[in-house]
């Protein structure tokens, strides 16, 4: 049996030399001092693979247009088996790579790797950690939500401050005026048509390279025996590929990644903020103002580049010991502050997103259809704990009282609101106590209990308290006889549907409390409400949709 | 050499873990249908109450339908066939062999598909030629001489 084989791989070898070919690749001569710190090349090769795969997954699911890209990345999410961990493993695999490309060529420089004769390989590396960042620029556009949208305006408008080379650069990636379906095709065409191809052949010649050159070996180990990359080396390499799996797999299904409202231009309230692998260069836009800008958007990373290509040349020091080279460490731990100093100062300075600009368009969204009172009515759901004794969702566990999926269909609003005030003259020998609202508190409750299906019964857990407790703050306060929510309401007053693409937050709040500072002659009236129940009220109002659906 | 083997042992076995990591989502993403968001409502189709019992009359509808991210809505035909007063069998239009749209001939009394000559009779029975099964149904109900159509399903199911 082991003779046939040995037979069958001789005769393949004999054909292909694909066999040798392994062997010669697999029995590389490395320096008797490579180990644990030489994993992270492997590590990125094999995270790349991995975008590969999971990229050509999410294409097989994903229209690449503005507005189809949108709705199918969501039919991905919420509709297709395991979508949810393809998405995730793209997505948290991008930044994984970002760091494991990073602590790559720490490694590299540290060890004196770079050194010559290893100009060539250290210069390619450094064009990789460019397509790497280019990978994350044009993906991040893909998704085409606010985030999307809001974080590529703002890299876009960065690539446009390069002197001279700006006007072309916005041409090419077609962001001159607005972001739209050009710049859309552009990215999307880099991203998977011109960068892979590209990173594959880079790879290829950055690992050729290694092979020719040798794995560098560290000070004093020249001389020693050398060892085979076979098996311990690989060993080494596949127990760090492991943990980072582990670590990518992990994020992708316990992390959810949000799916924001469809990309909107006319969203003026919407804080803009880049991955955070470029928050740095967002930051420069702040410390370099007016004509400095360009100083931080573009001077700055041009340097940073240059010098890492120079490098080699630069230092042309035969050690490569650590301790001789205080300098060249003292460069590496400048620019790791700098880059930690820079993306911390943004997080810090950039203000928290709005609770409606957060919302999960890929989570449940029903409850934003809901009519005031409906909402209202989850509201008083909470409040008087109904939960305790009832469930809402089909098949759920039996409590005390009866599941309330179908209720809206069994009795009328007269029903429902005699039951509250005294549940024993509808239902004789309930143990319910009478429920202790006012007639406008329960008549929302009989609202919201009137829209339960046994579709949508998730819904009273799934609302976002700011919603309902806003909705709940906007029938109390009677919105509802001069403005219309959802199809329902007075028409003195404008619509607040799509009020998110009209207004920012400031401007709405700061209406509640001087109408006629921001409205001349409006018939509005103040509206004094607590921090809290103002926060309530405007994110539920900007999370009303654009459009009311046709029912 | 028992360390030796150890490191391959480890390896052959991390890749098997991460090969089987990747591929069972994979198999899931491409294989499981989709959770469904709606299903079909009954839609229009027109009056029946002018309709011959037992001749044949292609109508048509629209109906909508969920088509991966898009719901969209679509001009549909049906061979109705009126059976007796308020009964209707609705036929749908494409052949069952390649799905060739076929027709109805009055002459001979059946359904006729040019493409490879399967013959229907008026009960949506293969007579001869190439098609596999009988003719696909909609679910259909009547309601105030109105004809509602459903979901196209094989006619046995649509029957039964």
């Amino acid at each position: 049996m082991k003779e046939k084989l040995q037979q069958f791989i001789d005769a393949v070898d004999d054909r292909t030399g694909i066999p040798s070919g392994i062997n010669h690749f697999l029995m590389e001569e490395i320096p008797d001092s490579s180990g644990w710190h030489q994993v992270l090349g492997s590590v990125a090769m094999f995270m790349i693979l991995v975008q590969f795969f999971t990229g050509i997954m999410l294409a097989f699911n994903y229209a690449p247009t503005p507005g189809d890209a949108y709705d199918s990345l969501r039919y991905i999410l919420t509709e297709v088996t395991a979508g949810r961990i393809m998405r995730g493993l793209h997505h948290w695999g991008a930044s994984m790579i970002i760091v494991i490309v990073v602590l790559h060529m720490v490694q590299v420089f540290v060890w004196g790797a770079y050194k010559k004769p290893r100009e060539a390989t250290w210069i390619v590396g450094v064009i990789l950690l460019l397509l790497t960042l280019a990978y994350g620029l044009t993906g991040y556009l893909l998704a085409w939500d606010n985030r999307a949208y809001w974080g590529t305006v703002v890299a876009t408008q960065i690539g446009a401050t390069v002197p001279l080379a700006g006007t072309y650069v916005s041409r090419l990636l077609a962001s001159t005026g607005d972001i739209g379906v050009v710049t859309f095709a552009r990215f999307y065409g880099l991203h998977v048509l011109l960068l892979p191809p590209l990173t594959m052949m880079l790879i290829g010649l950055h690992v050729f390279l290694v092979r020719r050159h040798g794995v560098a070996p560290a000070p004093g180990d020249e001389l020693k025996p050398k060892k085979k990359f076979y098996p311990e080396q690989v060993f080494k390499d596949t127990v760090a590929i492991f943990i980072a799996f582990a670590i990518l797999f992990t994020l992708a299904i316990a992390v959810r990644v949000p799916l924001e409202r469809m990309a909107d231009p006319t969203d003026t309230s919407y804080i803009p903020r880049p991955e955070w692998y470029f928050l740095f260069l967002f930051q420069m836009l702040k410390v370099f103002d007016g004509p400095l800008e360009v100083v931080g958007t573009v001077i700055l990373p041009t340097l940073a580049i240059l010098a890492l290509i120079s490098a080699p040349f630069v230092d042309r020091g035969k050690m490569v010991k650590v301790r001789q080279r205080g300098l060249a460490m003292g460069i590496v731990a400048l620019a790791g502050i700098g880059w930690g100093g820079m993306t911390y100062a943004a997080l810090k300075s950039t203000p928290p997103q709005s609770a409606a600009a957060q919302i999960d368009f890929s989570g449940p969204v029903q409850w934003m259809g809901l009519k005031p009172a409906e909402l209202s009515g989850v509201h008083y759901y909470r409040q008087e704990n109904c939960g305790a004794c009832h469930n809402v969702t089909p098949g759920g566990e039996a409590k005390a009282g009866p599941n309330l999926v179908n209720t809206g269909r069994r009795h009328d609003q007269a029903w429902m609101l005699l039951h509250f005030k005294e549940p024993q003259a509808t239902s004789p020998g309930s143990a319910m106590t009478p429920v202790n609202l006012t007639g406008a508190q329960m008549n929302d409750l009989a609202s919201a209990m009137a829209a339960l299906t046994p579709d949508n019964g998730d819904l009273i857990t799934n609302t976002p308290a700011f919603a309902a407790d806003g909705a709940a703050l906007y029938q109390k306060n009677f919105c509802s006889a001069c403005h219309m929510v959802n199809g329902v309401g007075g028409k003195m007053g404008p619509a607040l549907n799509g009020l998110a693409a009209r207004r920012t937050e400031a401007w709405t709040k700061e209406h509640f409390v001087n109408p006629q500072k921001m409205s001349p002659g409006t018939p509005m009236q103040v509206y004094k409400f607590s921090q809290k129940e103002m926060d309530d009220m405007v994110s539920y109002l900007f999370t009303l949709p654009d459009k009311v659906s046709a029912q | 050499m028992p360390r030796r083997s150890f490191y391959s042992a480890v390896i052959v076995g991390l890749n098997a873990i991460m090969g089987a990591a990747l591929a069972l989502p994979t198999l899931a993403y491409l294989l499981i249908p989709t959770r469904s968001r709606k299903k079909s409502d009954f839609v229009d189709a027109g009056d029946i109450s002018q309709l011959t019992i037992g001749t044949p009359v292609e109508m048509s509808f629209q109906q909508s339908r969920i088509d991966g991210w898009r719901a969209v809505t679509e001009k549909r035909t049906a061979w109705v066939v009126k059976t007796a007063e308020n009964k209707v069998v609705a036929y749908g239009p494409q052949c069952t062999h390649l799905g060739c749209a076929y027709h109805w001939e009055d002459a001979s009394k059946q359904f006729v598909c040019p493409c490879h000559n399967s013959f229907f009779s008026i009960q949506g029975a293969v007579l001869t030629g190439p098609a596999p099964r009988p003719l696909d149904r909609y679910v259909t109900k009547i309601e105030n001489n109105r004809l509602q159509v459903g979901a196209l399903k094989p006619s046995d199911e649509a029957k039964g």
